[in-house]
């Protein structure tokens, strides 16, 4: 059975174009004013705007370190973190602390920790995994550098971007 | 005196040409990346200088820095005088439109010739060879198609292009642009026959050919110089570039820039014969070409032009955004079936109209 494509019957004002042709320019000439007083919404102008009061909440950007309300920093070593990153972007040097130190019960610390944040994937699965709650993703995106070892993020700089953090992150508080 | 006259003539010609000619040609291009953008809803080049106006000298200044790439299997000399036979005969048929009245008593057209619309028709047949050429010495299929569609596409409507206008001339009675313009500004534009001699009951029933005609001549326009509806010859979609898929660089510039000169230059020839030039609407600062008039006059005469054919430009950007292209056989169709006929008996018709009615 062939199939019979119907054509549109055309009505007489159709087949003269000059009607249709006045329709179309019409249309465009409304996007025309609509984009041009600004009731189109268009596509953000990056460098000027910025996402930043946008992102959503669980929005998941860098990963970074905390320290807790005694300026302690929370991260042990146990290197979970660094075992389930699945780009291996994660290394870390743990560190014994040492017997005459205030925080000497904690037994361990980070000596290196760095995130190459050429390999991240910005998963969140070290924050999932940490038990300590020391590793948090944040909001920032935009990681720029000019070189390979630019884009490694050391202690330091994890400690930087992640501040300080006060209280216990739970399933049941919203302080994340 | 000779030698003044000659001076005078060089200042008008790279007066034109360079100072208002070739920028309009790449604000041309800047107006039609944002206004299309503005159509489509998006945003368009803003990033070059204040809202993108310095975008024309960095695509300039980026098709400079190009390779020059010839390709290996080309007719090298056609292949190189192609682009020059598009540019130069778009730039030629800008001397004899009045883009002014008078500055300083000199009349602000380049060449004040008495066959100005033929001469016109006459150089801007030539830019098909520019097309022709370009599309032949590429030695390769896609221009050669190009070339050929457009050899057909610009044949046909240069017929419906000439024929269109020759009401216009009737009712003018002229072939000096300078003088159909002053005609006009005095009498009354023949698109808007509300004041001087047309406010009459033959100016308005003359409306409805001038209208057929306008019709008919601009969308010839279209077809000549292959702009949207009628883009065959480029045809992105079908022949990767049409005739200029084998330039780059500064070559394919000019082709580029050969488009949009004819395009105002084409604009420049509608204002001029339908919406009455440099002249200001309802008579204002009206001007008959016998008198001198003062300086400012002037300007504000040119201007005027420069204004017309702004928008008349817009108006060509609005059109390629909104419609889609024609088939070939559509093209041929509307050219040769319809176009034909109706400037035919458009002239007859006017001509009835100006025997009958006193």
């Amino acid at each position: 059975m062939a199939l019979v494509v119907r054509r549109p019957q055309l009505k007489w004002w159709e087949k003269i174009y000059l009607p249709v042709i006045a329709k179309g320019l019409v249309i465009t000439m409304r996007h025309f004013i609509r984009t041009l007083t600004g009731r189109t919404k268009v596509t953000m102008q990056y460098p000027e705007e910025k996402w930043n009061d946008q992102l959503p909440e669980h929005y998941r950007g860098a990963p970074a370190l905390v320290t807790d309300e005694q300026d302690r920093e929370r991260c042990v070593a146990c290197q979970l973190c660094e075992f389930i990153c699945p780009p291996r972007a994660i290394t870390i040097i743990p560190e014994e602390i040492p017997s005459e130190d205030k925080w000497a019960k904690v037994e361990k610390r980070p000596l290196a920790f760095n995130i190459d944040m050429i390999r991240c994937i910005y998963c969140g699965l070290c924050e999932e995994v940490c038990p300590e709650q020391a590793i948090f993703l944040r909001k920032d995106y935009a990681i720029t550098g000019e070189s390979r070892a630019e884009m490694v993020h050391d202690k330091a700089r994890l400690y930087e971007v992640g501040g300080r953090r006060v209280g216990l992150v739970n399933k049941w508080n919203d302080l994340k | 005196m000779d030698f003044i006259a000659l001076a005078i003539s060089a200042v008008k010609i790279v007066g034109l040409v360079f100072l208002v000619i070739m920028p309009m040609v790449a604000y041309a291009v800047w107006a039609e990346r944002r206004v299309s953008a503005l159509i489509q809803d998006r945003v368009g080049p803003n990033r070059v200088g204040f809202q993108g106006l310095l975008q024309p000298v960095a695509d300039g200044l980026k098709f400079i820095l190009k390779e020059d790439f010839t390709p290996k299997n080309v007719r090298t000399g056609y292949y190189w005088l192609a682009p020059a036979l598009t540019m130069v005969p778009a730039l030629l048929t800008c001397a004899v439109l009045p883009f002014g009245s008078q500055l300083f008593g000199e009349p602000m057209v380049i060449a004040n010739l008495n066959a100005g619309p033929l001469f016109i028709f006459a150089i801007a047949s030539l830019s098909v060879y520019g097309i022709v050429l370009a599309g032949w010495a590429s030695n390769s299929k896609y221009p050669f198609l190009g070339g050929v569609r457009s050899t057909s596409q610009m044949i046909s409507y240069e017929i419906s292009l000439g024929l269109s206008i020759i009401p216009v001339l009737m009712i003018l009675g002229d072939l000096n642009l300078g003088r159909m313009v002053q005609d006009q500004s005095v009498n009354g534009w023949l698109m808007l026959p509300l004041w001087g001699d047309r406010f009459s009951l033959k100016g308005l029933l003359l409306l409805v050919p001038v209208v057929i005609s306008f019709v008919v001549f601009t969308v010839s326009m279209f077809a000549e110089t292959n702009r949207l509806p009628f883009d065959l010859p480029e045809c992105e979609t079908e022949l990767v570039a049409g005739y200029h898929t084998e330039y780059s660089s500064m070559k394919f510039a000019l082709f580029f820039l050969g488009e949009y000169a004819a395009m105002i230059i084409g604009s420049g020839l509608a204002v001029t014969l339908f919406f009455g030039g440099w002249s200001l609407p309802f008579g204002w600062l009206s001007w008959d070409g016998k008198a001198d008039i003062p300086w400012w006059q002037g300007l504000i005469h040119m201007a005027t032009f420069f204004g017309k054919v702004v928008v008349f430009i817009l108006f060509f950007i609005w059109v390629r955004w909104s419609l889609p292209r024609f088939r070939f056989d559509q093209l041929m169709r509307l050219g040769w079936v319809f176009f034909f006929e109706i400037a035919v008996i458009n002239i007859i018709l006017t001509a009835g109209i100006m025997m009958l009615v006193k």
